[in-house]
């Protein structure tokens, strides 16, 4: 138990966080954009869970529940928008979803 | 008895409750209603009246000031000092206007419930009529200027709303009541200016307009005070002497003539009745005083009824006593008149800002202003001429208004302020003089015109603007009894003389109908304005006599009892005036005396001649048309006021029988009325008691049975019928008298030519040239027109178009090339927002482990 201490998780958190977070700035495919958020979500997760072990504090737990939870009902949300992107424009190349533009 | 004044109020309100309901409910009422409404107030008004009478003779002549209730205070303005309350003032001037206003008022109230029968606006008529009883009566029980004022506006207004009251008839008649009533309105405002300045005067003067304050006595030279002072050792040197040998009242005029101020109020022994009088009374009187407003009524004891057991110093209730101290009394407490008689011939100036005048000046000129006022109003020289056309109203409008009452109150007003013109007429001015030349040249004046008209009415207004002349004179001459007295007798039979001429003019108007009743209808209003036929000319009158029996016999005791015959009432007060004309010229050698005298004297003889003239005229000889053949005799509504009024004519004049009259000195007391009015009337006191004299009034009895005889030969059996020319006319000695008199003189014309055209003219030249070509033309069309027109452009092409606008316009510029270049910005990848984002988080982050990183840093190194 004593084996391994908080930073090595704290440091795989981080990298794995900054993967997702170059994930979702820099593919223009919306899958894998979807798929870096998670990433972003779960190197969080990691995070909490790391602290929530260190401080002997319940909370980090429960916040991971939470964020998995939350991040469940994205996933849900999220593909039946890009379905529905795909099946109007057969594309999910988010960037030619710009008809916002000024 | 004491509170019997409290009753005053009611004199004025039960009219004024009258006409109220007859203006709002009148036709809903009814004739009979409206009509007895009208009719219950005026007879209510005249019993409080009686009962006022009851309580000034009651208590020997008291004078009571009435403050009513819910009319507190009225005018004040204490900036300048003003303060005037609503009071309303019972003494004997005052209650024997009351009498007279109430009395003739009511008989003339009945009188017109039969006259206006089935007219349309019969309700209307009779809520004027009380509404004119209203205001004579403030006018009458008026206790200052103002309130007076107010009445005299107000009788003003009703003479003009019932003179114009057919104002709707058929043209032309329609037209000519409306101008007669717009043209005695126009001219008694000249009047109305000369009563205002007067009351300017009278203010900046005396800083009050009351007649007398509360608790001051009207006279405090009465006989009875005189006596009681003298009784108790109060009378200085200079008052004896006056009084010594009182039993030959004419002998001591010749005295007081001298010595206007012999009997002017003694300070000392005021003084010392101050501290005698009990300390509740001069408390009362005190806060009375001071207090005027607060208190609900206050009465003022005039004289206590024991003054003659010397218990208690009549004086003692006078206001000067509470302010006497060392010979010496703040006038600022007395009324108009009590100020004039203590400071008149002191010397005093009054200060007018930028000038000065002497104090007696002033009076006179107040006296000027106040008589061009009575010129207006009692139809004298030489603004009379609203009078005559004043016969357009219904007749007895003209019996109540324009014979008894109304045009009494110049009169009744001069006769009121008496201090004044007799204090100026013994201080050297010539106001005697004026009044008496203005009066009596309107008696003589109006007596010879009324010798050439046709209109029975015209006639009798012409006889009362004469008789009026006669009052003013005796004013003139200082005789202000005889003035009241004729005022009192004349309002009596000349509202019967109207009243009867009604009657006559209805008779004829109906034997009219009669006699053409297939071809008109019965509608009393509409046939006024029948143009052939004329119910007032004389010339289409005669023989009435047999078809009106009890209408010609008041109407010939009218006529008697103006003529001036014995003993009807007009030969007591007729006789009076010219006894005290002859008695200050021939005795005390006044000028105006001898005018009066003279003068009156041949208005006498006129109005004899032409009073039976009319009588023969209009009652005796034949018909001189169908119209008189047919006319009936009035119903009875119309001839009880008639008979009630008849028999007043024959014994009025009882009332002031002079001294020394054979037989009738035995049977009534003489000078009763005299010694009635001497508690209202200063002048009274210091002035003379004549006797009987038997040559005047032989002369003047005798002149007007000569007129009579002579008018009775003249007229008697000739058939004067229309388009005939009148005896006089035939003749040629008097063919220029009579057109001249049937011409009205040309008073008219002469106004027309003078004043009116030039006035037209004038009035045309400021509207066409001066208004229509300079103002309209040129000044506003070229210079506020075009001045504004350049302004206009001025503030339209660079201010507002370029300034307002383009300050507007340029913020809508800014906001879109701002909102241009912000628009670059959302280029609508998603990528760069998310950058964007991820910037910004870390941006935040990074400021918010700034000090945390300092921290590092410091403990690193």
């Amino acid at each position: 138990m004593h084996s391994i201490g908080t930073e090595p998780y704290i440091i795989l958190s981080l990298v794995l966080f900054l993967m997702g977070a170059m994930g979702v700035l820099m593919r223009r495919n919306a899958i894998l954009v979807f798929m870096s958020v998670e990433l972003m979500l779960n190197s969080a997760n990691l995070a909490l869970v790391a602290f929530a072990q260190q401080w002997q504090q319940i909370n980090g737990h429960v916040f991971v529940f939470f964020v998995m939870t939350v991040a469940a009902a994205e996933v849900a949300v999220g593909l039946a928008l890009i379905v529905n992107i795909f099946r109007e424009r057969q594309s999910i190349n988010i960037d030619d979803l710009q008809q916002m533009s000024g | 008895m004491e509170n019997l004044p409290l009753l005053v109020p009611l004199v004025i309100l039960a009219p004024s409750l009258g006409a109220i309901v007859n203006f709002f409910f009148g036709a809903k009422l009814g004739e009979k209603w409206s009509g007895f409404i009208g009719c219950l107030a005026a007879i209510f008004a005249f019993i409080i009246s009686l009962l006022l009478l009851t309580y000034v003779t009651g208590t020997d002549g008291s004078a009571a000031v009435v403050n009513p209730p819910l009319v507190d205070g009225w005018l004040r303005i204490e900036s300048i000092g003003l303060e005037i309350p609503w009071q309303l003032r019972v003494d004997s001037l005052s209650v024997t206007m009351m009498l007279v206003v109430t009395g003739v008022g009511s008989l003339i109230h009945l009188y017109a419930r039969g006259y206006m029968h089935g007219d349309k606006l019969y309700p209307r008529f009779f809520a004027y009529l009380n509404m004119f009883l209203a205001f004579m009566l403030i006018l009458v029980t008026a206790n200052n200027f103002l309130m007076l004022f107010v009445g005299w506006e107000g009788v003003g207004l009703c003479s003009f709303l019932l003179i114009g009251f057919w104002w709707d008839k058929k043209q032309p008649e329609g037209w000519k009541n409306s101008n007669a009533a717009r043209k005695a309105f126009i001219v008694n405002r000249i009047g109305d200016f000369g009563l205002l300045m007067a009351m300017f005067l009278i203010f900046w003067t005396f800083g009050t307009l009351d007649f007398y304050k509360a608790g001051e006595l009207p006279n405090t030279e009465a006989k009875y005070l005189v006596g009681w002072r003298e009784h108790n050792g109060l009378l200085d040197h200079a008052d004896k002497a006056e009084h010594n040998g009182d039993d030959a009242e004419g002998a001591e005029q010749a005295e007081q003539t001298d010595d206007g101020h012999g009997a002017a109020y003694v300070c000392e022994s005021a003084d010392q009745t101050a501290h005698d009088a009990d300390d509740a009374q001069k408390k009362k009187s005190t806060t009375s005083t001071s207090d005027a407003g607060a208190d609900a009524h206050e009465i003022d004891e005039a004289h206590e009824t024991e003054s003659e057991h010397g218990a208690v110093n009549p004086l003692g209730s006078d206001i000067r006593a509470l302010y006497c101290d060392n010979h010496h009394f703040d006038t600022d407490y007395l009324g108009v008149f009590g100020q004039t008689q203590e400071r008149f011939g002191q010397g005093e100036t009054v200060d007018f800002g930028g000038f000065q005048l002497a104090f007696d000046d002033v009076i006179f000129l107040i006296a000027l202003f106040m008589l061009l006022g009575v010129t207006g109003k009692s139809a004298q020289i030489p603004l009379f001429v609203w009078l005559p056309d004043a016969m357009a109203g219904p007749t007895p409008v003209s019996a109540l208004i324009h014979a008894a009452t109304m045009v009494t109150a110049g009169v009744y007003m001069m006769v009121r302020a008496n201090v004044m013109l007799w204090e100026l007429n013994h201080g050297g001015y010539v106001i005697g003089l004026i009044i008496t030349l203005v009066g009596s040249g309107t008696a003589l004046m109006a007596g010879y015109i009324a010798l050439g008209q046709w209109d029975i009415k015209r006639v009798l207004a012409y006889s009362t603007i004469s008789q009026l002349g006669f009052m003013v004179a005796a004013v003139g001459i200082g005789a202000y009894v005889a003035a009241m007295f004729h005022l009192v007798t004349h309002a009596v039979f000349k509202a019967l003389l109207f009243l009867g001429s009604g009657s006559v003019i209805h008779g004829v108007e109906h034997g009219h109908h009669h006699a053409h009743s297939h071809s008109h209808g019965d509608n009393h209003d509409d046939d006024h304005g029948d143009q052939e036929f004329d119910p007032q000319d004389m010339r289409n009158m005669g023989g009435l006599r047999k078809r009106m029996p009890i209408t010609y016999i008041t109407y010939l005791i009218g006529t008697l009892a103006l003529a001036g015959i014995f003993p009807l009432a007009g030969f007591w007060s007729k006789d009076e005036i010219l006894a005290d004309a002859w008695y200050e010229g021939f005795q005390l050698n006044e000028l105006s005396g001898f005018i009066a005298f003279g003068i009156l004297l041949v208005a006498a003889a006129f109005t004899a001649f032409y009073m039976w003239r009319q009588i023969v005229l209009v009652f005796f000889d034949d018909a001189r048309s169908e119209a008189a053949q047919q006319a009936p005799e009035s119903n009875g509504a119309m001839l009880l006021p008639l008979v009630v009024l008849a028999i007043f004519t024959c014994i009025i004049g009882f009332i002031n029988v002079p001294k020394a009259t054979p037989i009738f000195s035995n049977i009534y007391e003489t000078y009763e009325f005299k010694h009635f009015l001497e508690h209202s009337l200063l002048s009274v006191s210091r002035g003379h008691s004549l006797d009987f004299n038997l040559l005047i009034a032989g002369i003047a009895l005798g002149l007007g049975i000569a007129s009579i005889v002579v008018a009775h030969n003249v007229y008697k059996g000739k058939g004067l019928a229309r388009g005939n020319r009148d005896q006089l006319e035939r003749h040629a000695s008097s063919r220029v008298a009579f057109r001249l008199a049937n011409a009205r003189l040309y008073w008219d014309e002469i106004y027309g030519n003078l004043l009116e055209q030039p006035f037209n003219r004038l009035a045309s030249f400021f509207a066409d040239r001066v208004d229509w070509d300079f103002l309209h033309n040129y000044f506003h069309d070229s210079i506020i027109k075009r001045g504004f027109d350049s302004i206009a452009k001025l503030l339209g092409q660079p201010f507002d178009l370029g300034i307002i606008d383009g300050a507007v316009n340029g913020v809508a510029w800014l906001v879109q090339r701002l909102a241009n270049w912000m628009r670059g910005l959302q280029t609508g990848y998603v990528r760069l927002y998310a950058v964007v984002i991820f910037i910004g988080v870390v941006a935040v982050i990074l400021l918010m482990l700034t000090p945390f990183l300092q921290n590092m840093l410091q403990s690193g190194s």
